[in-house]
Order: C-alpha cells, then structure tokens, then sequence
C-alpha cells in the first residue's frame, strides 16, 4: 500500500515562486552577512562558517557543560559512528557508514513552510548561525533495545522554532529528510515511503531538551549519523531522530510519520521510551548498551529513557499504553 | 580410489571442515584475527548462528532435489551431516541467545517464549530439529522403523519455521527472509511435483527409496 503525498518540490518548480523565494534568501543572505561584519569588529573568528564544509571539521565556540548532559560514559566515536540505522544508506547498521561515505552535506538549504511567518528557504548556515552550539551529553535508546550515551553538538530546537514565529495554528511541527536517490542510495529500494518524515507536537519541539544536532564528538556531523542536520530528542526511541532534514512544516494536524506508516500497530507517532509498552514482538524492559562488552547483563530501560523529570509533564493525562 | 573411499575420506572430511568455517570465524573475528563483529557482537553472533543454521536446513532439504535431478545418488550421503551441522547451528543460536543476550535471566526467556511468537515458532522448530539430531544415528534409525521416517518428515516444517522465525522479526527490509522464502517453496515445490508425478504412475527417474523422500 503506498500513500503518495504529492510531491513537495513540484510547487517551487513554478517560476514565480522561485523567483520569490530566492529573493527572500537575497535579503536574508544580506542581513546576515551585515550581522557578520558587525560581529567580526570584535571577534574576527566569527567570520569563518559555524558549520565548515569540510568533513570532521572540529567545531568552534561550543558551550559546555550543560545541565542537561548525562555523566555516563560515552560510547566510542567508533561505535556511534560505525552501528546506526540511517535506512537510506542501507538496512544494515554498518550500511550508513559505508554507503554515506562520499555524500556530500554541503551546500545544504531548509525550507520552512505552514503556519509560521517566517517562512521560505533557509541555507543551513542563516539557519544555525544566530544561535550557541551547546554539547548535551545525551542517553539514545533505539526501539531496537540497545542503547548509546552521545555527546551531541547543536542548537535547541526551540531557540529555531521561535525565531520562525510560528502562528497559533502551529500545534505540530512535521520534518522531512533529503529525497535524493542519486545521492542516498538506501532510497532506491522501497523499503520505506520515502521521504522519511517525522513529527513532534509543538510543545515536544519547544522542550529545552530538544534539539538540532550538527556535530558530534565536538565535530561536524558526519554522514551517516544525519548530516548536515538532525534532530535529537532524548526520551524518544531514536528513530524520531530525523535526520538529513531538509523540510520543517508547522501543521495544525498530527503528521504522518514514517514508521508508523510501515507498522501503525507497532510505532506510534509518541514512541516515548517505555519500559511497560513492549513493541509487539519483542520486550522494551530491557536494553544492551553498545560498547559493554560480550558478557555484560542487558540493563533496565528508563522510563522516558530516564528524562521522566523533565518531560513526564508533556504527557498528562495521556494514555500513554494507547498513545505509543 | 572408488568413489566410496572418495566419499568417506576425502569428501566427507572436507564438507565437515568447510562447514564448520562460519563458527570459526566467530571465534577469530572475535580476537579480531580475520574481521571484526562490530559494535553490538552478541546481536552480531546471534545473527551469524541464526543465519547459518537456516542455510545448513536449505542444504538438508536440498539434498533429494539434489539427487533426482542430477541422477547422483551419492549425494545423499551427506544429508545426515549438513542436518546436524543445520542443528549445530541453531542449537548455537539458541545458546548465545540464552546466555549472551539473555544473561539467563529467566524471567525475561519465559516471558519471551510463551509471549513472542516468532521466538515460540523458533523454539518449536529447535525442539523438532533436536528430535532429529537425537535419532540420527543408524540405529535409531534401524529401531523406529517407519516412524524414524515420520518424524524426520518435520525437516520440511523445521525450514518453515525457521524461514518464518526470520521474517517475524525483520522490521522492514524483508528481502532476505524473502530470499529463504523463495528457495524454501522451490524446494518443497520440488517434492510437491515428484510426488504428484508418482501417484499419477509416471516413474520418476531414481526412486526415493531411503528416508523422507
């Protein structure tokens, strides 16, 4: 069974939108190169990209510690870069990082549209420059039951979202991963309904937990883990972690996701970790954690993978066994 | 040399060695001698056994096909083997699900095999190939007599299972059960058609007249 949602680039295929749109990023291109000129007065480093194009680049300026980080050991750059599920580089956990190899991030734009007013099509660069990279040392439990602790890099979604002044429609923001089976060659199989999308509800994406990851390891993001952009939210299985992001959408109506579009009976559109809420064919109980080695005990899966003070509040009143 | 003592001593031994290669890349991929298993090794091993253990029961089931189809009776003589090392195999899979990635923690084993079906259609299939491997000796075979036949019929619902065992669990790629899948109804589509041929009293090329034909 395949939805076909019509295809998103088909409208800016018409001129006078393009037209429009680039003008748009005219402006904003000026003003941001005005904002850097202002800065590099004082700070002339500030003059070089905040995300180079250049894989593994070592980021500058990053805020740490944050109060949101976890002091768990980390998982090895090795691991978190080598056993990951990124479907539109392969099936297989060592798929991403063997087919990602040659893609290139860069020059990467977002296109914002719905009920905001700051709306169009934002470089990358506009789009993470106003804001502070911060690390949050993060806990990632894949639906999978394993698990990782990541030493993320990125900007809280909320400082983006409300810089794109969503309306009061806005009660769900939707995001969509780069189509393009040329460059993702995962995509050239049917194995999901392609583009790979995913949502939040407004107050989710507006959580300080929340955010855009560009690095890693106080890195670039590389390929396999979602570059240019992706998206991390902590007490959620990891395949809310949308990654490649090329579209954000605020919609008045819950989105469709892709998972749940596979397997609605399996994957909801909350999938908040939930050690009482198996997934139907295996226990969500337990989880291995990546790097603990062959004989290690698998260990006891948090409720909302151990942020339950942090977001418990989110879902009150909500039955969390239905809404999975 | 006669094809007999070619059998017994060189190609037999060389089938049992050949057959054992995946287990012993396991072992040094371990040490990181040959290869790596990566960053989750017991999902890793758990995989490779599994894996192993279904392409060993195709070999099995392959056999007779095998045989009828080229004329080659002594094909058969190696089914015995590839069905142990089928069983070998998967009783591996089952050890390092129980041990490693269970920890024997056996509230979590019960639960998984009264409450996960694709673990109580593998459980079932394991049980049955255990029957199996338990009386593969000829003289279990000489003893049971027609029954020994009846229960060694099971190898079809043990490949079955196992193919389904597989497909239960994938989350969406299902190409590879697929894979299994189609080999597994050629296979028995095979035995379908012969027998069918058979009753109709078309005489099959070589008569299958030793065990489950």
């Amino acid at each position: 069974m395949l939805i076909r949602k019509p295809n998103p680039i088909r409208s800016s295929e018409i001129t006078s939108k393009d037209n429009y749109l680039n003008r748009r990023e005219f402006i904003r291109a000026g003003a941001a190169s005005g904002a850097i000129a202002g800065a590099s007065l004082s700070a002339p480093a500030a003059l070089a990209a905040v995300i180079p194009d250049e894989p593994l680049a070592k980021l500058a300026d990053i805020r740490k510690p944050s109060p949101f980080s976890t002091d768990e050991t980390l998982t090895s750059y090795d691991d978190v870069t080598t056993y990951n599920n990124f479907y539109e580089f392969g099936t297989g956990k060592d798929d991403p990082h063997r087919n990602a190899r040659d893609f290139e991030p860069q020059p990467w734009s977002i296109k914002v549209d719905g009920h905001a007013e700051n709306t169009g099509t934002f470089h990358l660069e506009d789009f993470v420059k106003p804001h502070t990279l911060e690390e949050r040392i993060y806990r990632m439990r894949c639906v999978e039951a394993w698990s990782m602790v990541i030493p993320w890099v990125g900007i809280p979604l909320a400082d983006v979202l409300k810089a794109l002044k969503p309306t009061s429609k806005a009660k769900f923001v939707a995001f969509e991963t780069l189509y393009d089976p040329k460059r993702m060659p995962g995509q050239r199989r049917r194995v999901l309904d392609w583009p790979y999308r995913e949502g939040l509800t407004i107050a989710e994406a507006m959580h300080p937990l929340t955010i855009l990851a560009v690095g890693l390891y106080g890195e670039v993001l590389p390929n396999q883990n979602g570059a240019p952009l992706r998206l991390v939210v902590p007490w959620k299985y990891g395949f809310k972690g949308i990654k490649s992001i090329v579209r954000i959408r605020f919609m008045s109506r819950m989105p469709q996701t892709s998972w749940n579009l596979s397997a609605p009976h399996e994957y909801g559109f909350y999938a908040n970790v939930n050690p009482e809420v198996d997934h139907p064919r295996w226990s969500q109980a337990r989880e291995r954690r990546i790097g603990s080695g062959l004989f290690a005990a698998k260990q006891p899966t948090l409720m909302f993978n151990g942020y339950a003070e942090e977001v418990a509040s989110l879902y009150d009143g909500l039955d969390l066994r239905r809404n999975y | 040399m006669n094809i007999n003592t070619r059998i017994r001593y060189v190609l037999k031994p060389l089938v049992f060695v050949l057959a054992l290669l995946p287990a012993a890349f396991v072992v040094t991929d371990l040490f990181e001698i040959t290869g790596r298993l990566g960053a989750n090794p017991v999902e890793e091993i758990l995989d490779r056994f599994g894996n192993w253990g279904l392409r060993f029961m195709m070999l099995a089931l392959a056999v007779t096909p095998l045989r009828r189809v080229t004329g080659l009776a002594w094909i058969a003589r190696f089914r015995r083997m590839i069905g142990l090392f089928a069983f070998f195999y998967i009783a591996m899979h089952f050890a390092v699900w129980l041990v490693l990635d269970q920890g024997l923690y056996l509230p979590g084993i019960g639960e998984d095999i009264a409450k996960r079906p694709f673990i109580t259609i593998g459980m079932l299939a394991l049980v049955l190939l255990t029957a199996m491997a338990l009386t593969s000796t000829a003289g279990m075979r000489r003893r049971l007599g027609k029954r020994w036949n009846q229960l060694h019929t099971s190898a079809y619902a043990v490949g079955i299972l196992g193919v389904w065992h597989y497909w239960w669990q994938v989350k969406a790629d299902i190409l590879e059960p697929l894979i299994y899948a189609v080999i597994l109804s050629a296979l028995l589509g095979h035995r379908l058609w012969h027998r069918r041929a058979r009753s109709q009293g078309v005489t099959p090329r070589l008569r299958a007249n030793q065990g489950a034909g």
